[in-house]
């Protein structure tokens, strides 16, 4: 499974620090501690960025690429910055995905984008009218929207259709609609299509002691559906990664497996 | 419409181990399973050694015994024979001498046997201890340094002893061969904790542990076989490694290649049974994945490389 590190977030204040201070330094140390810790893609949230966000977002991938030979998530709602980050984004080690368009009219410019590009793109499945209420109804949007990739042409293999994983605190009920959405979501299209969740999501609210708990008995319930990738802690769920693949015979067992 | 033999692709690849300084040898390098040029890259031949001993061969059968008449007593002619008259691409020197239940020698009277045959020959040596946990530690550290700068094979290195004979290789700059107890997860293990000491894992070379043909032979060459699919179907580097058969000190040890036929009417003739015995039981493990065989009759090394001749 692809994990996109998720700790490059304008959420996080030492880095929402060095993002308005155009501090290289805490970047790119994050950035290459979530490469050594397994992530194979590097999320760089600079979130609405409403001013600024073009030259924010180069900055952030060319100070990613320069320390770390990975492929960077976009993640921003400003189609602009977007734009701006395919630019300078370095393909050598990887397209790039942008995160993320939905079934809002608003986003689909966000669509028109990665066709242009040659991005790959996550899909949320959620329309204009609020939440979805179950598998079913995220399944019908992902159908609508790999409907408008394909308009826009673009290959639906590079949509990552997200389920949008919600609170286990606030709504208990949709953490099993999630997974079953990642099933469904699989058989819309053959070769099954790519799956992706921002995990913490899941624990967003809950104890501090408690959310790597329940962030990793999450993933692994995932990826028995067939889970594509996740936005996540390399750190956090490296081990329940390769614990799985264990399990599942991908990897050959040894006492030391946690530490390949 | 015309049939297409399908083709496998891997996506792992081992890696290449290269042996001495003169004349050298290469193993590994295949991205397929043995043999299989028709689907990728078989860089390199398998490679036979003769083996020769510190101390003469008394405990072996007659069959092999006598082929190394007159040579045998002291390991330099031994081995200078292999080289010179049997056209030996590598020698394997065994130091079983040094085993507490055998003639004992010391570590110091080994490095001397190494330095003497080093010194004799140009093809690639392979350096044994005598399999005893303890006395190993010693006898292959002070091998190890008496063959600094000559790029040798070294062990085994074992579960129980590998920390000081992998520090002696990575201090004298010495290739490794791993052996683990016919057990796949075990042999992973062992190569993850001799990595995890800093010495570099394409210097490594994994024994599973031989056995010859009705002596457990299927397990060899299942483990080999599941080292191999685990290296090139999934990637698994710590599995990369070449794979050594230590033939012929398991083949001449059975029964049926040392009983006359008075006792073993059903094997037929003595001297080719043996042969038979010991390339047979080197094919099989051949095939499996062994790129480095280690043997003693020139009959059954003959045999095998002719084997090879049409394989590759």
């Amino acid at each position: 499974m692809l994990i996109i590190g998720e700790k490059l977030s304008i959420i996080a204040k030492r880095v929402r620090e060095a993002m308005m201070k155009f501090d290289k330094g805490p970047i790119q140390e994050i950035a290459t501690r979530q490469w050594k810790e397994g992530s194979g893609m590097i999320d760089a949230n600079i979130g609405p960025a409403e001013d600024g966000g073009e030259k924010m977002m180069e900055w952030m991938v060319t100070t990613i690429q320069e320390v770390v030979p990975l492929p960077v998530c976009l993640d921003t709602t400003n189609a602009k910055a977007i734009e701006a980050g395919l630019k300078v984004h370095n393909n050598e080690w990887g397209r790039p995905l942008i995160n993320s368009t939905s079934n809002d009219p608003e986003r689909f410019p966000i669509m028109e984008i990665a066709a242009k590009y040659n991005s790959q793109l996550i899909a949320l499945t959620v329309g204009k009218g609020g939440l979805p209420a179950d598998a079913e109804e995220r399944a019908g949007i992902a159908a609508e929207m790999m409907a408008r990739a394909m308009e826009y042409g673009m290959p639906v293999e590079d949509l990552y259709l997200d389920p949008l994983v919600l609170q286990m605190a606030t709504t208990q009920d949709q953490a099993l609609k999630v997974i079953k959405s990642v099933r469904m979501f699989q058989e819309l299209n053959d070769p099954p299509m790519k799956t992706v969740v921002g995990l913490s999501n899941i624990s967003n609210g809950m104890p501090k002691e408690l959310r790597p708990i329940m962030n990793k008995y999450f993933l692994s319930l995932l990826l028995y559906e067939g889970l594509t990738a996740a936005i996540a802690d390399a750190h956090e769920v490296a081990e329940t990664v390769k614990t799985f693949d264990v399990i599942m015979g991908r990897t050959l067992y040894a006492h030391s497996y946690l530490q390949m | 419409m015309a049939f297409t033999a399908p083709n496998e692709t891997y996506s792992g690849k081992v890696y290449q181990v290269e042996a001495g300084t003169e004349k050298t040898f290469v193993i590994g390098g295949e991205n397929v399973l043995p043999f299989h040029s028709f689907e990728g890259n078989v860089p390199n031949r398998p490679v036979i050694a003769y083996e020769v001993q510190d101390v003469p061969p008394e405990d072996w059968p007659d069959t092999v015994k006598k082929v190394y008449d007159g040579v045998s007593g002291n390991p330099v002619t031994w081995a200078k024979h292999c080289q010179d008259k049997l056209n030996a691409k590598a020698i394997a020197l065994r130091l079983i001498g040094t085993h507490p239940d055998r003639e004992n020698r010391s570590a110091e009277e080994a490095a001397a046997t190494v330095k003497e045959v080093l010194a004799a020959i140009n093809v690639p040596l392979i350096i044994l201890g005598s399999n005893h946990i303890e006395k190993d530690t010693s006898v292959l550290v002070a091998a190890a340094e008496a063959a600094k700068g000559k790029n040798c094979f070294i062990g085994k290195a074992l579960e129980e002893n590998y920390k000081t004979i992998v520090a002696a290789c990575l201090a004298n700059n010495h290739k490794l061969i791993a052996m683990s107890q016919l057990d796949i997860n075990l042999s992973k293990q062992l190569n993850i904790l001799i990595t995890q000491m800093g010495f570099d894992k394409e210097k490594l070379v994994t024994d599973p542990m031989c056995s010859a043909l009705g002596y457990g032979l299927d397990y060899t060459y299942s483990v080999m076989e599941r080292i191999r699919l685990a290296a090139l179907t999934q990637n698994d580097v710590t599995m990369q490694t070449p794979m050594l058969g230590d033939i012929g000190m398991y083949a001449w040890k059975v029964k049926e290649a040392s009983a006359p036929e008075s006792e073993l009417p059903i094997g037929g003739s003595l001297e080719p049974r043996g042969i038979a015995w010991e390339t047979v039981t080197a094919g099989a493990l051949m095939m499996a994945g062994a790129e480095l065989l280690i043997m003693r009759h020139p009959e059954s090394v003959k045999a095998l490389e002719k084997f090879i001749d049409e394989l590759m």
